[in-house]
């Protein structure tokens, strides 16, 4: 009864009015969009199988991934902890300068990346304010592989604070204040009552920030020392096969990571569908 | 006896503690020190590098750019959004997924894509350039690289608004005999206006500080096709650090700036922005 209802207002209403932006919306997405992604996929099915292969798993590609794959699995694994703790802190405490930092949280998404890989460069060289304190110790940050991580775990961890916070308010205090009452120890709540509804967010923004850090040029470019078997990172990489205008090698590692990017996009849709039924069947 | 629900005492501070130390080293600090190196050596140094030709033409072409993208993909968001919330169609998770593919890949890969297209060795490149139109290493792919990674701004921020609003008001227009302009102008666009505006101040964010893919489609020629993210890795390289930081505070302004906007229009919507 409602379904016919709503098909009857679609056709009398919505149609003929939307035809304007869907066309605006199709011909902008083909041109801007689908029309770049499919000029790359054709050039890679140019290259053929066997060279495809080779170049893709050359060893200075196997090192970019492991640098780009791995550093950003662990930006993003540390963000989800420290993350957590941020959002926790936001959420459920007060304090002085308190809307000052939860404002201050969306900062990576707003400052360029290029001016986020100067400072962090300058901050944690050997002279910089941070770098000199950890360089005695014998920690290096700038212009290696934990530089690449430190540009990671900045841009990455808005992700990870803006997805927990209204997931955390929304949660219901009765259900920890019954886990004390109960008698359960401050690390059992932690562990089996209030960890347990949050994995789903905290699970989506570790995805988020990883595919992030993973698709991140503009900070790390100027942070590492862009070696390669070092600190070079896939992005990186390409970009230097383009210079040598080696267009084979740099659309096929394009192509390993446009697909990778797009994987991540659709495990991040399900994992957001899963915090839904989540959600709903609260 | 103790009070039930009540945690340790030393839990609030070293928890909130731990917290600040982190963004501290992460995020505070860095933001600081580009203000500190930016007037290290006075403000008439860092008038100095802000006077300099390259500079001034680094500006000029951020600020082209962002003129002439901002626009387009505010136009096309509006329509992307409309289209998107006022239909109930099978595949509309899907649409919705591919309107994040900018957002989802390298920049790098979206320069390169855009240069295996246009690029002279690319598909349509050397009919365009027969056609006496250079697009790569020029102000054209530089503004098709911005407009790529800015296309889904608009749309993200205003979907969420528009299906909130629901489409009741607009049908009441509508029947009360507006014509469609007349119902987007009156109706629509009031409802959305701020999240409209904060889609488009975060287009204009990333639109000026744009580097990967631009980097890709411009070559970095000086005084032609650098833009100012272009000139901070530029004369960063070159060991002009100084320059860099100069144009680098300039930049963390836009940020800034943005990250007050957005406070603002956030105070005036409340909606809970889920990125």
């Amino acid at each position: 009864m409602t379904i016919t209802q709503s098909q009857i207002q679609n056709r009398q209403f919505i149609i003929p009015k939307l035809s304007l932006p869907w066309k605006v919306t199709i011909g902008y997405l083909t041109i801007m969009l689908l029309v770049p992604v499919a000029a790359m996929l054709l050039r890679a099915s140019t290259v053929g199988p066997a060279k495809f292969w080779e170049i893709a798993t050359s060893p200075v590609a196997l090192s970019a991934y492991d640098v780009t794959f791995v550093t950003a699995l662990f930006a993003a694994a540390v963000n989800g902890v420290f993350g957590l703790l941020v959002a926790w802190v936001l959420v459920r405490y007060d304090f002085p300068l308190k809307r000052f930092v939860d404002a201050a949280i969306d900062l990576p998404f707003a400052l360029p990346t290029a001016v986020a890989g100067l400072t962090i460069a300058t901050v944690y060289s050997d002279n910089g304010w941070i770098g000199s304190l950890l360089a005695p110790l014998g920690i290096k940050v700038s212009f290696t592989r934990l530089g690449v991580a430190v540009a990671m775990v900045f841009i990455s961890l808005p992700f990870v604070v803006r997805t927990l916070q209204p997931v955390l308010q929304e949660m219901e205090r009765d259900i920890e204040e019954a886990a004390w009452s109960l008698g359960a120890s401050q690390l059992q709540t932690f562990w089996r009552v209030i960890l347990p509804p949050l994995m789903p967010a905290l699970l989506t923004g570790i995805a988020l920030g990883f595919s992030r850090a993973v698709g991140e040029y503009g900070s790390i470019v100027l942070v590492a020392s862009n070696i390669p078997f070092k600190d070079l990172i896939a992005s990186v990489l390409i970009f230097q096969r383009l210079e040598q205008y080696d267009y084979a090698g740099a659309t096929v590692i394009g192509t390993v990571l446009l697909i990778i990017s797009l994987v991540l996009l659709l495990a991040i849709n399900l994992l957001q569908a899963w915090g839904r039924r989540y959600e709903g069947g609260r | 006896m103790k009070a039930v629900g009540r945690e340790a005492k030393w839990v609030k501070p070293t928890l909130i503690g731990v917290a600040i130390a982190y963004l501290g080293l992460v995020q505070f600090i860095p933001a600081i020190n580009i203000f500190v190196q930016a007037f290290k050596h006075g403000i008439g140094a860092f008038l100095g590098y802000i006077t300099a030709e390259e500079f001034t033409h680094a500006v000029q072409l951020t600020l082209l750019i962002a003129l002439i993208v901002v626009p387009i993909n505010t136009v096309f968001g509006l329509c992307a959004a409309w289209a998107i919330a006022r239909k109930k169609f099978p595949g509309r998770a899907f649409v919705i997924s591919i309107l994040d593919v900018p957002f989802s890949i390298s920049p790098v890969v979206a320069g390169l894509m855009i240069m295996l297209l246009y690029g002279r060795n690319g598909w349509v490149g050397p009919y365009l350039e027969a056609a006496g139109l250079k697009i790569t290493f020029a102000f054209p792919a530089m503004v098709i690289a911005t407009a790529f990674v800015t296309l889904p701004f608009v749309a993200r921020e205003v979907i969420p608004v528009l299906e909130e609003v629901g489409a009741d008001q607009e049908e009441a227009a509508k029947t009360l005999g507006a014509n469609d302009w007349q119902t987007f102008w009156r109706v629509t666009l009031p409802n959305i206006r701020w999240g409209l505006l904060y889609g488009v101040i975060l287009t204009n964010a990333r639109a000026m500080g744009e580097f990967g893919a631009v980097a890709v489609v411009s070559g970095n020629i000086i005084r032609k096709t650098q833009t100012l993210p272009l000139f901070v890795e530029d004369t960063y390289k070159q060991y002009e650090t100084e320059a860099a930081f100069a144009a680098a505070v300039l930049l963390a302004c836009l940020g800034f700036v943005t990250l007050v906007l957005k406070e603002i229009l956030e105070r005036k919507t409340r909606i809970k922005e889920v990125e």
